[in-house]
């Protein structure tokens, strides 16, 4: 008892989308601030996505789509995790995604989503304020 | 009394010096004279001759004060204030000046004025003001003086590092006419849903008075998938128009002549551009009449853009393949756009965009040399596709440093003779990262400076960006304003009237000059590597390009930086709530259908062969454009022919 765990987090790029400068940034940003971070690189499955979590044991999945197609991918992740019985794994969104999209992206279970020019360190309190 | 510092006479004894001596007589009025003689005899004591001005002597016998100034362009110098103490006519400082005087003017001097020095004041007129000035950067870390003047560019020879325009080394732009004869080509980026969408899009903008065509393909389509298969699902017309077969880019070009437009077909592989050829073909127009250009840019596709299939080396052999038919068969194509924009957008900055882009540049001029071309062939239709970033001067200097290097390169490195080998043309895209999802409508504004910047810099065709890029594709209305903006520029603000209009800016001149050798020190350092696709192997272009990145974003959210809107100026609360491009998920379902079409139309045994032909092309190394088109003749999915490549050369282990 006593001693704080390091928060873990993966950074997935899920889906076909290469572009990596968001995904490369937030994951070095999180580290600065002190917590374990697990980068998937580009070119991850939702399920791989799911199972690269599971296996890091992270509190926290942050996925960074700008290729569009965050409805279709949000919704196998979610799909997986509530298959391996790992709901207790929260998730975060980040990239070009339109404001339109994201109550339905909550309403799914993701828990917030940052847009294009978010400061790092209100990613970061919105993960300590969820796993805490 | 005061003494002079070693400074302040050397100014007063440099001959480069302009010196002026001020008089006032009894009536008041201040005189002041080019004295051209005024010398600092010693600390406390300046010596003139007095050569017919005589409202100065009269001043002098009157009001022994004067006040003398020595001063140099860039502006330095001083002032001497002090009081007249008469003439001398011999002795020791009489014959030196007088001495001196008749050697310069040929005239016989008889009297020497003396004047004793009271005060110094020190002209500070390019000195930074006193006390903490904050330090002025540029986005890619140039320190920038408070301001630019002769010396800055002493160095600089007009027709050795400028030249005039069309003429080596092309700094001042590659056409002799520039925009006076034509101006740039406005192309905007289009595609997605599917070939039926893209083609009403391609046709639209060609109504408003786009110039040439720029189309960019989904995802699965860059990766060779087609369009059914797991990976592409959610993802199918999404960032471009999915092609799956020569039907859909039947689709996408119906109505348009092809044998009377430009292309630019944003594509990282050969089989899209076969897709292109085919099409003409089956439409019966001779491919020598086929203008535009292809991306192919294995570099960028692999270390930029991450959307290479297989791996650095076969990709380089397949884009070599482009650059080989297209040189022997297609003189109006440009076979490859060596592209710096996707290292830009990953988040390197100015230099290293050169840098990197150079480096590509000279990989591809070995190959091409290395497969027996001769570099005066090819190098002429290599073409270039940089980024406009925020930093109007910096971008500025940047495409016209880029443009002087590639033609020194292209000449004295590789030994090109053809004075089209050495120019850089090069297309520019505003900058996709520099757009904010916060208060969108700002984007227009720096889509319009980093246009701007771009045309000051020559560019030769230009994309501008829509403000509602941060959020989702452009619908039709913030596309229409991405182009007036250009036409406002063209047309309305006169910057076409004078070709490159900014040359000679003390400070932009300069700027070419740092540009030029920050990149080129860049440049040696991939050579000793081993030149760029080992540099990328390495993993070395990416890592020094993320650490820019990160140093870039965080002085954005330290505020060493200002984005408005986003860390000063921030609307508390700010909902978006503009009318953004919904992609119809029907439209992955109709794509769906097109694909199946398309294999409905396939003759098994035909197909079958066809695709043998590039799979024995590929193993032996041969060009497999021919036998890539004939398999789109027989309607080979994307899919089956990158099967092919996969299973000949490997497949891509991203990091």
């Amino acid at each position: 008892m006593g001693e704080k765990r390091t928060l873990r987090v993966l950074i997935a790029k899920a889906g076909l989308d290469g572009h990596d400068r968001g995904a490369l940034y937030i994951s070095r940003a999180l580290k600065d601030a002190g917590m374990e971070v697990i980068y998937t690189g580009i070119h991850y499955t939702p399920k791989m996505v799911v199972e690269a979590a599971i296996q890091e044991d992270v509190d926290v999945i942050g996925v960074s789509i700008l290729s569009g197609a965050h409805m279709t991918i949000f919704e196998k992740i979610f799909r997986f995790l509530k298959k391996e019985g790992a709901n207790d794994i929260h998730v975060i969104a980040g990239g070009t995604i339109p404001p339109e999209d994201i109550a339905e992206l909550k309403r799914m279970g993701v828990r917030d989503v940052f847009l294009p020019g978010t400061d790092t360190s209100d990613v970061v309190k919105c993960i300590k304020g969820i796993v805490q | 009394m005061a003494s002079m510092d070693k400074v302040t006479m050397d100014l007063f004894n440099d001959p480069k010096s302009s010196k002026v001596l001020a008089t006032t007589g009894a009536d008041g009025f201040p005189n002041a004279v080019p004295v051209q003689s005024l010398t600092a005899i010693d600390e406390n004591t300046l010596a003139f001759t007095v050569v017919a001005v005589t409202k100065t002597k009269y001043n002098l016998m009157e009001n022994g004060r004067v006040s003398a100034v020595a001063y140099q362009m860039p502006p330095k110098g001083c002032q001497v204030k002090g009081t007249f103490t008469g003439f001398i006519s011999s002795g020791e400082i009489f014959n030196r000046m007088a001495a001196m005087i008749e050697k310069i003017l040929k005239v016989k001097v008889y009297e020497v004025g003396l004047i004793e020095v009271k005060e110094i004041f020190p002209l500070q007129v390019a000195k930074a003001p006193d006390g903490p000035s904050p330090k002025a950067v540029t986005i890619s870390d140039i320190e920038v003086k408070p301001l630019y003047t002769p010396a800055d560019i002493a160095d600089l020879h007009y027709g050795q590092d400028l030249g005039y325009p069309g003429n080596y080394p092309y700094t001042r732009g590659v056409y002799p006419q520039m925009y006076r004869k034509q101006p740039w080509t406005q192309r905007l980026v289009s595609g997605f849903g599917t070939s039926e969408e893209s083609n009403e899009r391609l046709k639209y903008l060609t109504a408003h008075g786009e110039t040439g065509l720029n189309v960019v393909f989904d995802l699965p389509t860059h990766y060779g998938l087609d369009s059914d298969n797991e990976f592409a699902e959610g993802e199918v017309g999404k960032e471009g128009v999915p092609i799956d077969s020569i039907l859909d880019m039947e689709t996408l070009f119906q109505d348009i002549d092809l044998g009377n437009v430009s292309t630019s077909l944003i594509t990282n592989y050969l089989t899209v551009f076969s897709y292109y050829v085919a099409v003409a073909q089956n439409r019966k127009i001779p491919i020598e009449k086929l203008a535009g250009t292809t991306q192919n840019d294995a570099c960028t596709c692999f270390a930029g853009a991450k959307v290479s299939v297989v791996p650095i080396r076969p990709s380089m052999k397949l884009s070599l393949d482009i650059v080989e038919f297209a040189t022997r068969n297609m003189p109006r194509w440009n076979p490859v756009s060596l592209v710096g924009y996707h290292y830009r957008e990953k988040g390197c900055n100015a230099i290293q965009e050169i840098a990197l882009t150079l480096c590509t540049g000279i990989a591809y001029l070995n190959a091409g040399m290395e497969r027996g071309m001769n570099i005066d062939l090819f190098a002429p239709r290599l073409s270039f596709f940089f980024g406009a970033h925020n930093d109007f001067f910096e971008e500025i200097a940047k495409f016209r440093a880029a443009r002087r290097l590639w033609a020194k390169i292209a000449r004295e490195r590789f030994g090109a003779r053809d004075s089209r080998s050495w120019r850089m043309r090069f297309h520019t895209q505003t900058a996709g990262c520099s757009l904010t999802a916060r208060q969108p409508m700002n984007n227009i504004i720096r889509t319009t400076i980093q246009a701007l910047a771009a045309v000051l810099g020559g560019t030769q065709s230009l994309h501008t960006n829509s403000y509602d890029e941060a959020l989702a594709l452009p619908t039709e209305e913030s596309v229409e304003i991405a182009l007036r903006t250009q036409q406002v520029i063209a047309h309305e603000s006169g910057v076409t009237n004078t070709i490159d209009p900014i040359a000679g800016s003390y400070y932009v001149e300069h700027l070419t000059n740092t540009l030029e050798k920050l990149s080129m020190e860049i440049i040696e350092k991939v050579d000793k590597m081993g030149g760029m696709i080992e540099a990328i192997e390495k993993g070395w272009v990416e890592n020094e390009i993320s650490d820019a990145s990160y140093r870039y974003g965080r002085s954005i959210e330290k505020r060493e930086r200002v984005i408005v809107g986003v860390n000063r100026y921030e609307r508390p609360k700010e909902e978006i709530t503009m009318k953004l491009l919904k992609i119809d998920p029907a439209l992955e379902k109709k794509q769906l259908r097109r694909l199946e079409k398309a294999r409905g139309m396939q003759n098994a045994g035909a197909v079958t062969a066809a695709l043998n032909k590039v799979r024995a092309a590929a193993r032996k190394d041969e060009n497999v454009i021919p036998a890539v088109i004939e398999a789109a003749k027989e309607y080979a999915t994307i899919g089956q022919i990158f099967d092919v490549f996969r299973e000949v050369y490997g497949t891509v282990k991203w990091r």
